[in-house]
């Protein structure tokens, strides 16, 4: 079992820098997921712990030891690939063996425990099996099993879902979660999806553009976004923006104002502030509530369980999620009632969140006065 | 209704395939079949008739010391030249997939060789080998007569045998290196996750992945090392056939019997035998050495 330290890790193709300084802890047995758009560097990152990419500046510790400049075999590290990487001319049985035929595991040992794992990833039947001749989850089981039978200290997936399709995903999904309750050892896991993401992690690590935007429980990344990019890019449908500015008495926008919990906004008078509202957490009302904004309904779309509403506040687009049903037409009148405890300010220029040190303050007093 | 573009005018198909037809029938099948008739009757060397002499020419071709010595040097020459070939290309073709220093202007560079006729190469060869005068003619200061292959017919093969692995090394280090890169990293980052090293890789996954392309070489280095025009040039110009046939290929003795000692007949068999010789060889390639062979 080991824990992971990652410290100010950097990553350049030549000039082209594409990690900018990563620093992370994961604990030990820790479900870590780390999620981003492509491009961010999140698998870079993931191939830096296996050992398959040269780290160019920092360090990564698994457990006590440095591994930067071991061999990928030699950090304990088992990885399940993106599309399987299986050895096509090998049996299924072949397949998840190898590691241990290569680290000249007894004949017969090796074949308890390959026959083992088969049974822990539901395989028992298919040992004689091609990987060519099995669908697409069984192949996924297959790169799991050849994970597990090496017992590694740290598991590594590289986007391991993503070539399922979404039945066989949710499947998978909580088969992982299952194996690592029963396992026990470090994960991380690579990810765009961030379905995948917040269902999965334990901590849960944005990444965008080589830099770590955050790093809290999925709940944490929900609700308090540490930057407008998070905001942005965890919930769907996304989070709605308003560019506007900050000044003592509220913030400012298109000539109307929303008022702001007075220190936060006096605080940051006189910056230019964007305003994030996720669509859940606006309320419908008639268009000539006190308070509201008016906005006129562009379209509404229906999933079933809930709705979306896109309407726009002159020209302004902003969509509200429903629960209940609605008969809303386009080109209707509507009010959007914003709840002040839901909303997110961000910086402007930096992006980051308004307040992040003084809710850290606030929560100290609080444990303070408790 | 089934969209399908179907041409109800059966001539106008016909016309367009009539080049076609013609460029084979004139150079592919009136050779063959000329062959097959001369292989039957006994052709005077100065043309003007023929007589029909059933199976003679075969049973006199076959009863020859001569001819099955010259099986014997086909066969060793054939065998000895794709074993070389294909050995040296894979070595070349995974050192440049290693990705090695400069390994990008090797891809091309082991490539021209092919490009190289063969009497152009053999002439090379010619110039390096020669005992007296060559760049080797050194080993014969040190130690008179070691090298001379116009006199020892074992240097001699395998002069030949150098010169065509020479030349098609290159072809097939370009088909095992498209191989080789083929094979997805993913699979070799695996395996290196799974503890192999880099041998180990290059003997579990790179070479098991290779082998329908190495297949596909072995097929098609056998063909032309036995029936090929390289094989032809290479002992025309270097040894023309010598010493004492022992380089005299089933290709050579072919030309030689028929366009310098006028036996046509003779030849037109031996090409007959020739050509069932290869059919059989390929098809115990495809019949045994395929199952061996893992298709992805």
């Amino acid at each position: 079992m080991s824990s992971i330290s990652i410290r100010n890790v950097r990553k350049a193709y030549g000039k082209t820098q594409v990690l900018h300084g990563v620093d992370l802890e994961f604990a030990d047995g820790a479900f870590v997921v780390i999620l981003g758009p492509s491009g961010c560097g999140k698998s870079t990152l993931l191939r830096m712990i296996a050992g398959l990419e040269e780290i160019t500046a920092g360090e990564i510790r698994i457990g006590d030891k440095v591994v930067n400049r071991l061999e990928p075999r030699e950090r304990g590290c088992a990885m399940v690939f993106q599309n399987y990487a299986l050895y096509p001319h090998m049996s299924v049985a072949g397949n998840i063996g190898y590691a241990l035929k290569v680290a000249g595991v007894p004949k017969a040992e090796r074949e308890r425990r390959v026959a083992e794992v088969a049974r822990v990833v539901g395989l028992e039947d298919y040992l004689s099996r091609r990987p060519g001749e099995l669908s697409g989850g069984q192949r996924q089981r297959v790169a799991m099993g050849r994970a597990i039978v090496r017992e590694p200290k740290v598991f590594l997936f590289d986007e391991p879902l993503s070539n399922l399709d979404a039945k066989l995903r949710v499947q998978m999904r909580a088969e992982i979660r299952r194996l690592h309750k029963r396992l026990a050892a470090t994960s991380v896991f690579v990810t765009h999806d961030q379905v995948e993401a917040m269902t999965l992690a334990d901590t849960l690590v944005v990444m965008n553009g080589g830099r770590v935007e955050q790093v809290g429980s999925p709940a944490e990344v929900y609700h308090r976004p540490r930057t407008r990019f998070v905001g942005a890019f965890i919930g769907a449908p996304a989070m709605n923006f308003i560019d506007g500015a900050m000044t003592p008495d509220g913030f400012n926008f298109d000539g109307r104002r929303i008022a702001v919990e007075l220190p936060l906004a006096r605080a940051h008078a006189g910056r230019p502030v964007a305003l994030g509202v996720r669509p859940e957490q606006v309320e419908l009302v008639a268009a000539d509530s006190p308070g509201a904004l008016p906005a006129t309904v562009d379209f509404v779309e229906e999933l079933g369980a809930g709705r979306v509403v896109y309407a726009d506040i002159d020209g302004l687009p902003f969509a509200v999620a429903l629960s209940e049903e609605t008969d809303l037409a386009p080109g209707e009148r509507v009010g959007l009632k914003l709840l002040p405890q839901s909303l997110h300010f961000f910086d402007g220029e930096t992006g980051l969140r308004l307040g992040l040190a003084e809710s850290v303050e606030t929560s100290r007093a609080a444990v303070a006065a408790a | 209704m089934e969209k399908r573009a179907v041409f109800r005018a059966g001539s106008l198909a016909y016309l367009l395939i009539l080049p076609q037809l013609l460029l084979v029938f004139v150079f592919f099948y009136w050779p063959t079949g000329a062959a097959l008739y001369w292989a039957f009757t006994l052709e005077m060397p100065w043309g003007g008739g023929n007589q029909w002499v059933g199976l003679e020419n075969f049973t006199a071709v076959l009863k020859d010391g001569k001819y099955w010595s010259s099986v014997v040097a086909s066969c060793v020459f054939a065998f000895a030249a794709t074993a070389l070939a294909l050995a040296q290309a894979l070595v070349l073709a995974l050192f440049v997939d290693r990705q090695l220093r400069g390994s990008r202007g090797f891809r091309s560079f082991y490539v021209w060789p092919y490009a190289v006729a063969a009497p152009a190469v053999s002439l090379a060869f010619r110039f390096i080998f020669a005992p007296e005068t060559g760049l080797v003619a050194f080993v014969n200061q040190w130690w008179p007569g070691l090298w001379n292959p116009s006199i020892n017919g074992a240097q001699a093969m395998a002069l030949v045998v150098l010169c065509f692995a020479w030349k098609w090394i290159g072809y097939n280090f370009i088909f095992l290196l498209a191989a080789l890169q083929s094979i997805p990293r993913a699979l070799m980052e695996a395996s290196a996750m799974d503890g192999a090293g880099p041998l180990r890789r290059m003997l579990d996954i790179q070479l098991p992945l290779l082998t329908p392309t190495f297949f596909f070489l072995l097929v098609i280095n056998l063909t032309e090392s036995f029936v090929g025009p390289d094989s032809f040039g290479i002992v025309d110009i270097l040894t023309e056939g010598g010493p004492a046939n022992a380089t005299n290929l089933l290709v050579y003795k072919i030309y030689s019997d028929g366009f310098k000692g006028l036996d046509y007949s003779g030849a037109a068999a031996q090409s007959i035998i020739l050509m069932l010789l290869v059919m059989v060889l390929t098809f115990i390639q495809f019949r045994w050495v395929e199952r061996r062979v893992h298709y992805k």
